[in-house]
């Protein structure tokens, strides 16, 4: 068996990690940067780390072979994709003419 | 590959009942599956991906809106829901490591424990659901936004259509991972039966890992839910 079996300890640190940066993003959120951006990009920033830690350990992607790797990347990176060139499409027209808006 | 697996013959290897005849061996089988797994997962990637690129849209063009309605959701109960969701990752993360170790009975504990776990998920979201049904702020049946009778947070720029298009992505996305999450009980209820029948071996359980990468997918849809969702408007309260 060749099966790559991740510890127990590995699983709790994890896990301690997460529920600690759920505890910052709720504490983060109440604070007043002075510009509400700060408070997304601190509230995203937290939940990418989160969602690496789950993919890489919970997952067992660290520990899985190259090909897996480029297959769940490509996945985020085409999700980037999508947003990005969605965004600069309808940002980059005004008035958008979207439901809700000016 | 491991010593192990280069001195068993293909022969000896396929006569174990686990691998199947169109794989060479337990490790291209095991792989195989798990890649399968993560292209369904990248399916699941660009469903939840369209509404989270609604999301962001909407949430650039109407700012103080979102905020606004952001204001009127339960951040409690969204962050209980997010601390059980974690925690029902550690739990399917360990089922995993006692199904690849082969002890049955903490497998079934911690199987039965996750699904004790999504099924709090699921009646917490209930609640929430009710409230929302109770303060009118369900876009398809009763939607009202600062009433006389009910003042909300109507911050300048902000717009009740705006209100109204974020309380319909918030239902459009919590339900479609609600759900992802009644999927998920069933998934797990098949795994606690083949569990409990003492199916997984430390040489075969596919099912219990496959079914655990679904699992924590679901609980990073939501990671990324809570703060978009429920925070926006968290420094409004004060």
């Amino acid at each position: 068996m060749s099966e790559h079996i991740v510890s127990r300890t590995v699983y709790f640190v994890i896990f301690g990690a997460l529920i600690f940066m759920t505890i910052v993003t709720y504490l983060a959120a109440r604070v007043d940067f002075g510009n509400e951006a700060v408070n997304t990009i601190v509230a995203l920033t937290i939940a990418v780390i989160k969602a690496t830690l789950v993919i890489l350990y919970f997952m067992h992607v660290r520990y899985s072979p190259r090909l897996t790797w480029v297959v769940v990347t490509s996945g985020f990176f085409w999700l980037a994709i999508m947003i990005t060139l969605t965004l600069s499409d309808y940002l980059t027209r005004t008035p958008s003419g979207l439901p809700g808006t000016r | 590959m491991s010593a192990a697996d280069i001195h068993l013959t293909d022969a000896e290897q396929h006569a174990s009942t686990a691998l199947q005849h169109h794989f060479d061996n337990m490790e291209q089988q095991r792989e195989a599956g798990t890649l399968g797994m993560w292209v369904f997962l990248i399916t699941e990637i660009m469903f939840f991906g369209g509404l989270f690129t609604a999301y962001v849209l909407y949430r650039t063009l109407n700012a103080p809106s979102f905020a606004a309605a952001s204001s009127g959701l339960n951040v409690k109960m969204g962050a209980v829901n997010t601390v059980v969701l974690i925690c029902s990752s550690l739990t399917m993360a360990l089922a995993v490591y006692y199904a690849q170790t082969g002890v049955r009975r903490m497998q079934l504990i911690l199987l039965l424990v996750t699904w004790v776990l999504g099924a709090t998920f699921l009646v917490v979201k209930t609640f929430e659901y009710a409230e929302k049904f109770e303060k009118g702020h369900v876009p398809w049946l009763n939607f009202t936004w600062n009433t006389p009778e009910a003042p909300e947070a109507m911050p300048a720029g902000a717009n009740v259509p705006a209100i109204r298009m974020f309380y319909w992505i918030y239902f459009v996305m919590t339900g479609l991972h609600a759900f992802h999450m009644i999927i998920g009980l069933g998934m797990l209820g098949f795994l606690i039966y083949f569990a409990w029948r003492g199916r997984y071996t430390p040489e075969y359980h596919a099912p219990v890992e496959l079914g655990g990468l679904y699992w924590h997918f679901v609980d990073i849809v939501w990671i990324f839910l809570f703060p978009l969702l429920y925070l926006l408007g968290a420094n409004l309260h004060h």
